[in-house]
Parts: structure tokens; sequence; C-alpha cells
């Protein structure tokens, strides 16, 4: 069998103790790997109701089936824990190059347990894995950290948290390659909690094929693919996902003011179409990827980094009414920096921003801070980030994201977030099956889970009518499964605009063996994604916190192309369960879980309904 | 004759503009517009009449605005 390196790293932080055991391969086959692997050993092995925060937490890094191995976007891996900010399962992935040469050191992925007394960093190098010293690293940001580790270590790849994550900030991200980022769900901070600094990576070994000759050959045939659609070889590496800010505030559903307004007339200012004209320098690819849809942006001091993501330009723009680039592509550095995910700190500030407009922050609040909260200010959006980054002054309140923010000053409905998690840059009440994927993601408010933005608005597989409902619950679970496959054996879902199910298949057995059909594959991405599923409930999320923020069920769209709509999540969300196989509360039934091969999973169905 | 808002992105900007207001006959279709700027329709994936996808044989009015984007994705 191939594509899994067999291996596993266990490091007990609080003991200082490493442990390499064996990969379970019928588990690693039934999980795929990755997300599905690391959500297993969560469940398995965390106990219910634990403090994110806690040594019993577990932080695990995990690759899948076909990181690294020589097919399309196989540069991907999974951060997986329970999330400080949801209370949840969360499961951050990046690409970049970090994951497939952590695999190249003969590892499938490392589990983190217990606490270090003080700051470390994990060295791993082929068989050789240390717990070594990173008192001199903290405190430092992202791009000291990784010059300095790759000065110890030539040649190593380099994934850290920054400042926030050090200081347990519910939004911070782990940062891989200098500006990949694992962002969602404060996976940084329980990295931050453990006093875990870095991890550094140098390996020698390939991933073993089960048949290299078919290998190739699908590979040879899935890039091609791939370089031939106009998604995936035109208009994503010409202008970088930056490119969705016309389409989707064209279609009246691009979220200013906190979701208050879902279209501006300024858009064109923050397009790919603008950034390419004035900021590009050149594209990013990551490992093995035909795709390249990364950024090299110019700051306006003239320093060349990594640029904005289409989320952060809407975090930080649009849902803030800035569209100054400079600012946007500044922030987006600085959040690299000091490891805070983009998404929710935009969101964060622009909920900010709509309290103090409604006279919740008053000036006395952040007088001392010397920033604006007033829509549209350049320098706010940069100096609250840096605040949020080292918790400073007011920047302390803003670092536990949105919703604490609000419920602090008594109106957690003016944050838009799902089960605590800032929602990302797409106004459901505009496309109808987006909105079911925002209410039921696993991890709370998020869009890569399953991206219905491509039927509904952009017209891939098939064009969707993005106001009805009919066939979207169906629609939604299908995308969900099959993003769930997708992350689990390591690659990106970016390979979507090109590649579909039975490409998954094809590389997939190439890479590990004939293991899967197409029914099986995406039975595969259901069980994982019902093993979140029952992980969510055994920690109280249950069906209450599958909504969505009371703006977006009750107020119509004030004004633009999707004037007068709300999202109808009545009318999907029970045809959603059932579609699921789950019951009128969310939870799965029995027939459901033994269907999946989950039968072992059934005690937690009592807990579910308690 | 009736006044349509043009807009364009991503690559069919390139040699033309950004936005334009033209005047079309009564009855004009976002396929004969499309004609009109000389872009082959195939290149069109979206084509929004007021914020909304769907056929380019759709019937533009006066004051309508018509969005027109190639293949595009992100996320």
């Amino acid at each position: 069998m191939g594509g899994y390196m067999g291996k596993v790293i266990r490091v007990n932080l609080t003991e200082r103790s490493v442990k390499v055991e064996a990969l379970d391969l019928k588990m690693a086959q039934k999980y795929l790997g990755s997300r599905g692997f690391g959500v297993k050993v969560m469940l398995d092995e965390v106990p219910a109701g634990i403090d994110p925060f806690s040594p019993e937490n577990k932080l695990i890094v995990a690759t899948g089936a076909l990181t690294g191995a020589p097919v399309p976007t196989s540069g991907r891996y999974m951060v997986i824990t329970k999330s400080p900010l949801t209370g949840g399962i969360a499961t951050a992935n990046a690409g970049g190059f970090w994951g497939p040469k952590f695999k190249s050191t003969g590892h499938d992925a490392v589990i983190f347990e217990g606490k270090a007394d003080k700051p470390v960093y994990l060295y791993v190098e082929d068989d050789r894995v240390e717990i070594k010293d990173a008192s001199h690293l903290w405190g430092k940001r992202v791009t000291e950290v990784t010059e300095t580790l790759q000065r110890e270590h030539e040649g190593a790849n380099v994934l850290s948290i920054g400042p926030a994550g050090e200081k347990l900030s519910l939004i911070a991200s782990i940062m891989s390659d200098l500006d990949r980022a694992a962002g969602r769900g404060g996976v940084g901070a329980v990295m931050g909690s453990k006093n875990l600094k870095a991890i550094v990576v140098k390996g020698s070994k390939k991933v073993p094929l089960y048949d290299e000759e078919r290998t190739k050959e699908v590979s040879q045939e899935k890039v091609k693919i791939l370089r031939d659609d106009p998604v995936a070889g035109g208009g994503l590496p010409t202008y970088g996902t930056a490119v969705l800010v016309n389409i989707i505030n064209e279609s009246g559903v691009f979220p200013v003011r906190n979701f208050q307004y879902s279209y501006t007339d300024k858009a064109d200012l923050i397009s790919g179409e603008t950034m390419t004209e004035k900021y590009l320098v050149r594209k990013a690819a990551c490992y093995r990827c035909p795709i390249a849809c990364g950024r090299v942006v110019k700051l306006a001091d003239g320093s060349v980094v990594g640029g904005p993501e289409y989320e952060t330009i809407w975090a930080y723009g649009a849902d803030c009414d800035v569209y100054d680039y400079d600012a946007i592509n500044e922030v987006n550095y600085l959040c690299n920096e000091y490891g805070i995910d983009t998404i929710s700190a935009g969101a964060t500030i622009a909920a900010a921003m709509e309290l103090y407009e409604k006279g919740y922050i008053k000036d006395e609040d952040i007088d001392a801070d010397g920033l604006s909260l007033k829509w549209g200010d350049p320098k706010a959006i940069v100096g609250w980030t840096k605040k949020i980054g080292l918790r400073e002054g007011f920047g302390d309140k803003l670092a536990d994201g949105s919703y604490r923010l609000a419920e602090s000053y008594g109106v957690p409905e003016l944050s838009m977030t799902v089960k605590k998690q800032e929602l990302p840059a797409y106004d459901p009440r505009g496309i109808q099956g987006h909105g079911i994927t925002y209410a039921t993601s696993n991890r709370g408010g998020c869009h890569v889970k399953g991206y219905m933005i491509s039927p509904e608005i952009l017209g891939y597989p098939e064009k969707l009518d993005r106001f009805t409902l009919e066939g979207k619950a169906a629609y939604a679970k299908l995308f969900h499964d099959l993003t769930a496959a997708i992350d689990s054996i390591g690659l990106c879902i970016f390979s979507t605009f090109g590649l579909g199910l039975p490409d998954y298949v094809d590389m997939y057995n190439a890479v590990c063996g004939e293991v899967y059909d197409e029914k099986g594959l995406l039975e595969a991405g259901e069980r994982v994604w019902n093993l979140e599923r029952l992980f969510n409930l055994r920690e109280g999320i249950d069906s209450s916190q599958d909504t969505l923020p009371k703006r977006l069920l009750e107020e119509p769209i004030k004004k633009g192309p999707s004037k007068g709509h709300v999202h109808q999540l009545d009318k999907l969300l029970p045809e959603y369960y059932e579609v699921r196989g789950w019951d009128e509360n969310g939870v799965p039934t029995e027939e459901t879980l033994e269907r999946l091969g989950l039968k072992e999973y059934k005690k937690y169905l009592s807990l579910a309904t308690e | 004759m009736i006044k349509v808002e043009v807009r364009l992105f991503a690559y069919l900007r390139e040699g033309r503009w950004k936005r334009k207001v033209l005047e079309f006959e009564d009855g004009t279709t976002i396929s004969d517009i499309i004609k009109y700027l000389n872009i082959d329709e195939d290149e069109v994936s979206m084509f929004l009449l007021n914020g909304v996808d769907g056929p380019a044989s759709r019937k533009v009015k006066d004051g309508d605005v018509i969005s027109l984007f190639p293949p595009i994705g992100g996320g």
C-alpha cells in the first residue's frame, strides 16, 4: 500500500517525551488521513468538555495520503484540535511546502499532548525528532522566527505561531513558509497554550507509490485538465482569488459594513483586476500546483510580501468600508507576521465599527489607543491589527473575536458569526445554498467546507439559481462530503475548479492502492463529516447552533441586486438533516452511523440528546 | 432607443473598457450586446442582468445594467 509513510509522532510536552508509533493503515484508509485522521484522534483520545487551553487538549498536525505525492495540488496539511473560539472541532488547512516537507521526514502526522513548562519547538529531520528550547524565539514575529530557525537548520521549512498565538488570541493562526496560514478556529492559540512556538522539518524520504507508472499517467492527465480549465488555468492564476470581488459585488452579496449592506460602488478599487494592474509583483504556487493562485505584492514602503486573498480583502476592505489597497496589503502582512486569522480579525474590527457607530463602544473606551473605529478609516485597520496581535489596549478585547466583543456590550446579534466564528465574504441572503453550509459547518462560520458559491454564483460544475431552495440541502451535503474527502486525502479544494470525484478516485487509487470507487470515497468524506458532528455534539454544540445571525434571517437586504431577500434557513435546515440521515434534532441516527461504519461511536448519541 | 450600462470584468476588459452606457434599439438581447462589443459569447461565463445571472437571450430594457464575466473562481 502506498501514500502513507506509516508513522505518527506523539510528543508529550509535559513530560518532554517523544514516541514514534505505527500508523494503523486500516484506520488511515477508512478515514483517509489529514482531517479525517485528526478528528478521529480527537474523538478517541480527548475527554469531553475539556478547556481547549488545558494540557488535556491535543494539537494534531496531519498530512493526507496524497500530501507530497507526485500528483497536482498535493501541498496541503491540516491542523486539528478543539477550538477555543467555537468550543467545537477546529480543522484548519494550509498549503505551501511545509506539509510535503514534513511528510518527507517519514511521518504522516504529529500529535502534541500536554504543555511545555517553557517555550519549545519541535525539530524533525527524518528519524531524528527533538524537542528544543525556543526561549530566544518567544515574542518574535513569524518572519524573524522563520529566518532564525532556518539559520539554525539550513534547508528546513518552518511552521510557527506569532505573538497572537502566544497571547492566546482566540483568532490566532498557525503560519508556515511565512505566508501560508492554517487560519481559522484559533488553532494558533492552542499551540501557544502549549508553549510550542514552531515545528521545523527537513526530510529526504519519498511518498511510497502503489503504482508508480499509473501515478505518473494519472498525474499528467489531471495537470492537463487543470491547465486547460478556464478557471483553474485562466481566471484564478491570472487574477488570484481576488477576482471574486467584482462578481460577488455585482451579484449584490458582497457584505459591507458588517453585513449592513451587500453592495458597494467602490468594489473595483479593491478588485483582483486592480491588484493585478497596480500591486502584483508575481504569482506564487504551492507544492506541485499547476494553478498558482498565490500573490506576491508590493507594500507602500516598497517591501515585497505575500499578498491578500479575496476573503482578507473583503474582511478588511468592504466589511470595514475601507477601499485602500495599500492598507489592505499591509494588514494582510501584519496578520501573517503576528499570526492572526485575517477573516476573523477584519470581521471583528468591522463589528467593533458597528458597535461604535451604534454607541455601544464609546470614545473613552478607545481614546488611549489613539485609533478610531470609524467606517472607512485605513489607519484604523492597520493600527487595530497590531494591537490585536499584541493584545494591547482595546485590541485585547478584539483579540477574542467579534462574538465575545458584541456579547460584552449585550448585543451578540451584532456579531456576524456562526458558532462564534466570523462569517466569510458572501451574504447568504442572496445565496440560499451557501447559507445552509454556513449554518451547518462543523467548524463554525466558514466558506471552504462546502463552497456553494461555485454552482450558485460561478456556474461550476453547473449553474444553480441562487435564490431558490429546491435541491440545495442535498447539494450542500454533497459539497460537504466531497470537501471532507479532498481535505482528508491532502489535496487543495481549488482543484475542484477542473477536477471531479472520479479524478480524486484515480489519484487516490494510483498512489495508495485500489481501495475506493466513487461512492466509497464520497462516503469516506461523509464519515469524516459525521465524526466531526459527533465531536461537536459531545461538546454540547447542538442544533441550536446550526443557525445564522439574526440580521441574515430577519432583515431583508437593503439595496442592490439582491435587495429584499432574507435567508430561509427554517425551510432548508430540516431538509439538510433529512438528507444527512440525522434526526430532527440534527443527531445522526443509529442507521446512519452503521451505514458509515461508525457503530463504535453510538455511545455519543445518548450524550447528544441529554 | 434604450440606454444600458455595460460593465466588463477580468480579461473582457483587455483592449476595451470597464464600464460604459450604450444606446441600443428596443428588443436588444444580452447576446446582441456581446456581439456588438465583438466579444466571443463562449468567452463569457456569467451574464448578469441587474445582478442576476441567466441566459444571454434575455432582452434588456432602458436603465438596465449588464455585467459580463469570463470563467472565474476563487474563494
